[in-house]
């Protein structure tokens, strides 16, 4: 391997300071995020140790207090002074790809880097799912896999797999380590890329026989990323335009992404809210990054957002995009989306902009900082000019709001309501709670019917949309915040893919709480078969209603958990509770739901955001002449629609 | 409109570099028309000369998301007239006595030389631009080319300033 020199002194980035060593659970993200540069820990010269006690004295130095990780041949060399550390736990999974997600939950909590360990072969590659899922959704991950030794590297050896390779495409950054004095470089650096800039995953790949290997360590190591210079300060011409465009724009939305999360910037984007007046919407990776009770939130938009805040968008004359990305869920067909916006976009990640929609002002920066320079130069314009009128979107988009609030109505065949349990979860547990969605209908639901409050109460995976994420993700969530009661939501299909780490749970004392919403179904491809599949239901039934396979409070009592079942509507807040007043195992309750509850509004795939029905049948922007008059009307509207096919009249 | 770009890439000579930056134009749907790695004056630096035709607006997303890469320093357009580009032929074009004088007219026509001669066939060894090797090689071809290999193009860019001066240090 060829060694980039020591940069003369100054040039080279410096490790990020150690993630959430002393500071308090939730904050202390912000400085690491920004690429600021100090080093941590005490200063170690050539001191005599195994390629594996570098790597355990490493783990320690950057902070790690946590590897969610399951040990096997190759890795064995680190497990060994791993079992007398006293700095870094870790939490034994029973899958790998548990150990992945578990490791993201911690760090969408915390803010802190999340850490895996597997070793080689199937172990790495059974965090590709993990490592793909943080890569989308921009989690700080450090994937640590042993690795063949390297005189066998190449030879299809017993479990080596070329898993830099296979991760390429789906790491921030991969490295393998070939000489163990790179070791402590090496993880400073993966913890550094990680966490730094737009964050992500990082894969370390170390070969047994560089664990082994008699070395020395020093620490702390200089950072050798020549190529790595992240943007965090923002332009300040852009910024004076795009506070000049605000000022100019009379139907203005604040289009809230995950970034502003990530940067630690909820309470800077409240002022800029309450400064410019702007409806705000926040997408599925920022839910909790403004505060649902705030009269200024629309909700979420996108396929299967609010209908007022997908109006917003498509009616608006500036969108400010402030750390999300434009996907595709939420532009639905990008050439009918927005028409008349002007875009302001603001990203940490300069790719990200303009990739899907041209931005006519461009600001690369992290997102904290970009707020804050906003709010100064908005008030300079404001000094000079005055507020905008805004009065007249207001009552456009308060006219959508109350005529199309989220609603549900009750399954006709006396079946408990999805959304109704989710509701009362949300509303019994509250504000402070975290809440872990899985993916599909229940985690859709989730998104709307629990009121988030605050930043880092809602996980799920957004953008690689992976089932079976919640249960790990949430244990990962516990860790990181012990004192935080942590709420798996999950589906049936989900929580029979990754439902093993409730053993972890139980036996490493991380009682969280699951809700499998329990419809019996693959709900969400089930509500596409029976909207655009003739009602043809293709292996979509899990058979979890009729012939309760797996019974899942005996499934949750067979792992250490207590397991409960809720079938009627009397019951759910009962249950909840008493999950709640359980703190010492985790809890499963298996709630059974009716199986045609749909999740509505609904921006079909493939189709422009005008044509979102509010539920079926019901197009609000399609015409708006036909706007029903009262919410009563639209309630009864919705209840009928829903109806299925026959029974309407 | 579909454009010819000439992207100079300085990575850092790393194992891997290579498929990082060729696995990224392959997921992001973008095709390499020619690629050359080489080493610079710079012993860790490597330097990639990458022609790709894509619309103006990939283009800036080719650039964005090479950047991107950890072991991409520094990424340079270089415009045709403002830079100079070259590629290297080598032809084996059959060449018996009846034709060989006709062929070396056409070889010192095009100030290629000839590296290699048997009684049936010559190699011509020729540098240039794109425009100009295929040129050469539409002349030669009605006497009948046996094998052909053409290097990715190099290229640099015209006046007294260096791009990795400012990027390596």
């Amino acid at each position: 391997m060829t060694t980039a020199p020591s940069r003369s002194g100054s040039a080279g980035p410096k490790p990020a300071p150690p993630p959430g060593r002393t500071a308090t659970p939730r904050s202390d993200s912000p400085a690491a995020a920004r690429g600021e540069a100090t080093v941590p820990g005490p200063r170690v010269d050539n001191e005599p140790m195994t390629g594996a006690q570098s790597l355990v004295r490493s783990l320690e130095e950057i902070g790690c207090e946590v590897v969610f990780g399951l040990p096997g041949g190759t890795i064995l060399p680190a497990y060994d002074p791993l079992l007398d550390s006293e700095k870094v736990r870790h939490i034994l999974v029973r899958h790998e790809q548990g150990a992945g997600h578990a490791a993201t939950g911690y760090a969408q909590a915390t803010g802190r880097v999340g850490v895996c360990m597997a070793t080689s072969g199937p172990g790495a590659t059974n965090l590709v799912t993990p490592i793909a899922d943080a890569h989308m959704d921009s989690v700080p991950l450090v994937a640590i896999t042993g690795q063949q030794s390297r005189p066998l590297i190449g030879t299809d050896a017993f479990q080596e797999a070329d898993i830099t390779g296979i991760t390429l495409p789906v790491t921030k950054h991969n490295m393998l380590v070939t000489e163990a004095t790179e070791i402590p470089r090496a993880i400073a650096e993966a913890f550094h890329l990680a966490s730094t800039g737009r964050p992500g995953p990082v894969l370390v790949d170390i070969p047994k026989d560089v664990l082994q290997e008699a070395t020395t360590f020093s620490w702390p190591p200089e950072l050798a990323l020549p190529g790595y210079r992240p943007t965090t300060r923002p332009h300040g011409k852009q910024i004076r335009e795009a506070a000049r465009l605000i000022q100019q724009s009379t139907r203005p939305v604040l289009y809230v992404g995950g970034g502003v999360l990530k940067a630690e910037a909820s309470q800077e984007l409240l002022e800029l809210a309450e400064l410019t007046g702007a409806p705000v919407v926040t997408t599925l990776m920022a839910r909790g990054a403004f505060p649902d009770s705030h009269e200024l939130h629309l909700g979420m938009p996108g396929m299967h957002g609010t209908v007022a805040a997908v109006a917003s968008m498509q009616r608006a004359d500036l969108l400010v995009a402030l750390g999300s990305r434009f996907d595709d869920r939420v532009t639905g067909k990008l050439d009918s989306f927005a028409p008349a916006a002007k875009i302001v976009h603001a990203d940490i990640d300069p790719a990200e902009i303009s990739k899907n929609r041209r931005a006519d002002v461009p600001i690369v920066g992290d997102a904290k900082e970009v707020v804050v320079e906003l709010i100064e130069a908005i008030r300079a314009e404001r000094e000079q000019h005055g507020a905008p009128d805004l009065t007249a979107w207001w009552s456009q988009m308060s006219e959508l709001r109350t005529t199309f609030p989220l609603g549900y109505s009750w399954p006709d065949d006396g079946a408990l309501s999805p959304e109704y349990v989710i509701e009362r979860i949300g509303a019994i547990a509250g504000p402070d709670a975290i809440y872990a969605a899985g993916v599909g209908q229940h985690q859709m639901w989730a998104a709307q019917f629990v009121r988030y409050e605050k930043p880092r109460t809602w996980l799920n995976s957004g953008g690689l949309g992976t089932m079976g994420y919640a249960v790990p993700a949430a244990m990962g969530a516990k860790v990181g915040a012990p004192d935080t009661v942590v709420w798996c939501i999950d589906g049936d299909g989900c929580f029979q893919m990754t439902n093993q780490e409730l053993a972890t749970c139980a036996i490493e004392g991380i009682p969280i709480k699951v809700a499998v919403i329990n419809n019996g179904n693959l709900g969400m491809v089930r509500q596409w078969q029976n909207l655009f599949y003739g009602e043809r239901y293709s292996n979509t039934n899990l058979n979890t209603h009729k012939l309760r396979i797996p019974d899942f409070p005996m499934l949750a009592e067979a792992m250490g958990c207590v397991g409960l079942r809720v079938e009627s509507k009397e019951d759910v807040d009962r249950v909840i509770r008493q999950a709640m007043e359980i703190d010492d195992r985790p809890v499963v309750i298996d709630f059974v739901v009716g199986a045609d509850a749909q999740v509505w509004p609904m921006v079909a795939a493939g189709t422009g955001n005008d044509e979102i029905m509010a539920a079926r049948h019901i197009r609000p922007l399609f015409d708006s002449d036909e706007l029903a008059a009262s919410v009563d009307d639209v309630s009864d509207v919705t209840t009928e629609a829903l109806r299925p096919e026959g029974d309407r009249s | 409109m579909t454009e010819r770009h000439t992207l100079s890439v300085l990575v850092e000579d790393k194992p891997g570099v290579l498929a990082r930056v060729s696995g990224l134009f392959s997921r992001r749907g973008f095709n390499i028309s020619s690629l050359a790695v080489g080493p610079t004056e710079h012993p860790d630096v490597s330097r990639m000369t990458i022609v790709v035709e894509v619309d103006e607006l990939p283009m800036e997303q080719v650039t964005k998301q090479l950047n991107k890469l950890v072991h991409v320093i520094k990424i340079v357009e270089l415009e045709p007239d403002a830079s100079v580009q070259r590629e290297l032929l080598l032809v084996k074009v059959r060449a018996d006595s009846t034709v060989r004088s006709q062929v070396l007219e056409t070889v010192q026509m095009f100030r290629a030389k000839v590296v290699d001669v048997s009684p049936e066939a010559v190699t011509v060894e020729a540098t240039g631009t794109t425009d100009k090797l295929n040129a050469l090689l539409r002349m030669l071809e009605p006497y009948g080319v046996r094998e052909m290999v053409k290097s990715g193009m190099v290229a640099v860019g015209r006046g007294p300033r260096s791009i990795t001066a400012a990027a390596v240090r």
